[in-house]
């Protein structure tokens, strides 16, 4: 694959959330609006980023029984780094993406990329692969805040949009409305897919 | 004190339930809530290693970590204690309950990656908790998990017979189901 190729799979034909089905936990609970999926967004992007860097370097010296735990503790190191940058430039994303924000440790799709990936490729397919996978998972964010924000709060962006700011439905930024969505969402998806096979 | 660790317990399985309510432990919740049994396993590992996460993460922070200095260290080191506790039970189990390792085998590594633990150990902490207070959270945290995991497994073996639009099949239809019990759950806000 070239290293184009390597950058836009992830934004939706092997897109993290919607395709592979990891990393749901932050997907569901910081989508309730844009501005928290975009910050969650870039700060995985971030450490996917890091990770994979650094994971792909160290992929010939690191022994094969212990890489989990070594990977753990890079992806720790960046989170790490993240959270406390969040929490010094933008006090208000930080409390409101919480224990979110070191969660990313344990994301899945993070963790999966540099097993998967990173600790077979070279640095250059790695930091392609990274960007593509962290584009894709912050689209996948934005597209399930759209629908989450628009509907439980009549805003985009924090902004009032006419007709929806009326009588917004309150229950879809809460915990119910993430997981309708996102089911609505992937079927979708698969139907657009479907549909695409059949033609 | 009693009343107040009965109600730190019942907004930790109810009321701020960890997957119905925080969003947390997703991936394990639609992963392995497919049959009953499994998702019996895979829930006493999980408040089993809660427990014992909960109440070691407290120590560190409280013993090592302030008194040093070191919060920044928090996220790193919880999550270490997390993984090498969950080979440790692993190994324990393994010596001491061949039968309980059986049933729990598979689903005991992927414990680690399950946010809902790390989740816990870290609210302990910013809420202020107490030893006991956190034990009693992490166990609520534990048997909430559990709690959600059955009801999904009972429903989606209802849901294996019911006839599903085809784009609608497997996760979608999954993620909807979970969506409704989430609303149910809302009703037990105002409980305590």
């Amino acid at each position: 694959m070239t290293l184009m190729q390597h950058l836009l799979k992830g934004f939706w034909k092997e897109n993290p959330i919607f395709v592979i089905a990891l990393g749901l936990c932050p997907a569901l609970a910081v989508s309730s609006s844009l501005v928290n999926a975009v910050g969650m967004g870039i700060a995985a992007t971030f450490v996917l980023l890091g990770s994979n860097i650094i994971v792909s370097l160290m992929r010939k010296i690191v022994p094969k029984k212990i890489r989990i735990p070594i990977f753990i503790v890079i992806i720790a190191t960046f989170v790490t780094i993240i959270d406390k940058l969040i929490a010094a430039f933008s006090p208000s994303l930080s409390a409101s993406l919480g224990i979110f924000i070191p969660l990313i440790v344990v994301n899945c799709v993070i963790l999966g990329r540099a097993e998967s990936f990173a600790s077979k490729n070279g640095p250059m397919d790695s930091i392609m692969d990274a960007l593509g996978m962290g584009a894709g998972f912050t689209i996948a964010l934005i597209m399930i805040a759209f629908f989450r924000e628009l509907l439980g709060e009549g805003k985009l962006f924090g902004y009032a949009i006419p007709f929806f700011n009326s009588d917004p439905a309150l229950i879809m930024i809460m915990a119910p409305g993430g997981f309708i969505v996102f089911g609505l969402l992937i079927a979708l998806k698969r139907h657009m897919e479907a549909k695409g096979d059949a033609r | 004190m009693t009343g107040g660790l009965i109600s730190i317990f019942i907004v930790a399985v109810f009321i701020e339930n960890f997957v119905l309510n925080q969003i947390l432990g997703i991936c394990p919740f639609i992963g392995v809530s497919n049959k009953l049994d499994s998702a019996v396993g895979m829930g006493f590992a999980v408040t089993f290693v809660m427990v014992m996460a909960g109440v070691v993460t407290w120590g560190i922070q409280t013993f090592i970590l302030v008194p040093l200095g070191l919060e920044y260290l928090q996220t790193i080191s919880f999550i270490l204690v997390i993984a090498s506790l969950v080979q440790f039970v692993e190994m324990v189990v393994r010596k001491t309950a061949p039968a309980l390792y059986q049933a729990l085998g598979v689903f005991l590594p992927l414990i680690t990656t399950n946010c809902a633990v790390l989740g816990a150990a870290l609210l302990n902490i910013k809420k202020g908790y107490g030893l006991v207070e956190a034990a009693v959270n992490s166990l609520g945290a534990g048997i909430g998990f559990f709690f959600a995991l059955i009801l999904m497994a009972g429903i989606r073996e209802r849901l294996d017979t019911a006839e599903v639009p085809s784009a609608m099949k497997g996760a979608p239809i999954t993620f909807v189901t979970a969506g409704l019990l989430a609303t149910a759950f809302m009703g037990f806000s105002g409980l305590v």
